[in-house]
């Protein structure tokens, strides 16, 4: 037996201290910072909230959780990993690994909510419900089909962007409906954290795609750009018909539409495209807006104000360190 | 630079607003000549993180005493496109 074997190639240990990509350590820093337990968010505070929804709006909002549990388990354990194969420096590699953890913390926490608000016997059935919706899995197959190891490193990209930028959103709207009706305000906490984790994944993933697309020919760039607006529509497709399923009983699917089309257009912005839907049909209810940004100034253009709107000052100690003027 | 100048920047925040301004950006606004030409600022960012969405634009505006003009988000739309483009039309007007 000898040490030293030509035929195995050099096991390389990860060193922080030589980057090839500085997005890398960048992204790093920002999900480390970022992180977070279900624990944190007192859940227990929604109780008397919860029972004041009618029963169908609970099944509803159990089933919506349980779908967004799905995607999130596929995240964690095909999704990120398939990926780390395609990683083109080791960094990525360890970027992913947070990035898989993160959405195993995020299917946990739906199971948090569920101990905390629902019976068991209502949550086994909203499992059994997930396995036989056949929008969500057709949508899941969708997506587990690109994943496969033989699938383009780029597909890969496409669909993991698709189901972090897009899919969530038809169960996101929800909590954020419901909070904007002063309803499971803890809960939507704990999915606006999900939300701001999701943003990060979404964006550098598609970072990565972009790096990537920018090595192929002109003519192979098309071929990418194609199965990513035709994906799109296949998922826009089952993701009309499982929203229609969700939520035409509370006559919220126009709502939730509008939500979903904006949010499309967003994940193709990650990749680096246009956005897909006229802006007309992206208008979101500003109620939802306002949930996803609490205690935020929502006069976001200034131009149209007199000089004494425009946004000077508020105080910034925070960042005092890196300005040395 | 050698005329006055806004800057349209992107945003790097953390969940706590932390970070929210590139270190480019920093480096290029800690020369005084810089800063001295800055008129104001256009963020973009995610609305994903709430109160924090394009917060790059607030903080600069703070730092630098320049009004802080729009904020889109990501790569923006038709609409934000033709904001920003009457918006400083009028701006550039209004310093003149």
């Amino acid at each position: 037996m000898t040490l030293h074997s030509a035929v195995h190639p050099v096991a390389k240990a990860v060193n922080w201290n030589r980057l090839q990509d500085d997005k890398d350590l960048e992204i790093w820093n920002r999900l480390t910072s970022n992180f977070w337990l279900p624990e944190k968010v007192p859940l227990s505070n929604d109780v008397q909230s919860w029972a004041s929804l009618t029963p169908e709006e609970q099944q509803l909002t159990i089933r919506v959780f349980t779908g967004l549990t799905l995607l999130d388990t596929i995240q964690n354990t095909v999704g990120a990993p398939a990926l780390m194969a395609d990683a083109v420096t080791p960094h990525e590699e360890a970027v992913l690994t947070n990035i898989a953890f993160m959405e195993a913390v995020h299917a946990r926490s739906y199971s948090s909510v569920f101990s905390t608000l629902c019976r068991t016997a209502e949550v086994d059935d909203a499992f059994r419900w997930s396995e036989e919706n056949e929008f969500l899995q057709a949508k899941s197959r969708l997506i587990l089909e690109e994943y496969n190891a033989t699938s383009n490193p780029l597909k890969k990209k496409i669909a993991s962007v698709f189901l972090e930028s897009f899919l969530f959103y038809s169960g996101f709207y929800l909590p954020m409906h419901w909070s904007s009706r002063a309803k499971l305000t803890n809960t939507a906490d704990l999915i606006r954290l999900i939300i701001r984790d999701e943003a990060v994944h979404g964006y550098y993933i598609g970072y990565k795609f972009q790096r990537g697309l920018e090595l192929l020919s002109e003519t192979e760039r098309t071929e990418i750009k194609d199965f990513a607006f035709a994906l799109l529509f296949d998922l826009y497709d089952l993701e009309t018909r499982y929203t229609e399923d969700l939520y035409d009983p509370l006559g919220l699917t126009e709502d939730v539409k509008h939500f979903l089309h904006y949010n499309a257009n967003k994940a193709l912005q990650n990749l680096g495209f246009e956005g897909l839907f006229p802006e007309a049909i992206c208008q979101v209810n500003p109620a939802i807006m306002a949930s996803l940004s609490p205690n935020a100034d929502e006069n976001h253009d200034f131009f149209s104000g007199s000089g004494s709107s425009y946004v000077i000052g508020k105080a910034v100690a925070t960042e005092d360190e890196d300005w040395d003027f | 630079m050698t005329e006055p100048f806004v800057l349209i920047t992107p945003t790097y925040a953390d969940g706590e607003g932390r970070g929210a301004v590139h270190k480019q950006v920093i480096v290029f606004l800690n020369d005084v000549a810089n800063r001295n030409l800055l008129r104001g600022v256009i963020a973009s960012g995610n609305r994903n993180f709430g109160a924090f969405f394009a917060h790059a634009g607030t903080i600069i505006a703070a730092k630098c005493d320049c009004p802080c003009l729009y904020k889109f988000e990501l790569a923006g739309t038709e609409t934000d496109i033709a904001r920003v483009r009457q918006g400083l039309d009028l701006f550039w007007k209004q310093q003149s």
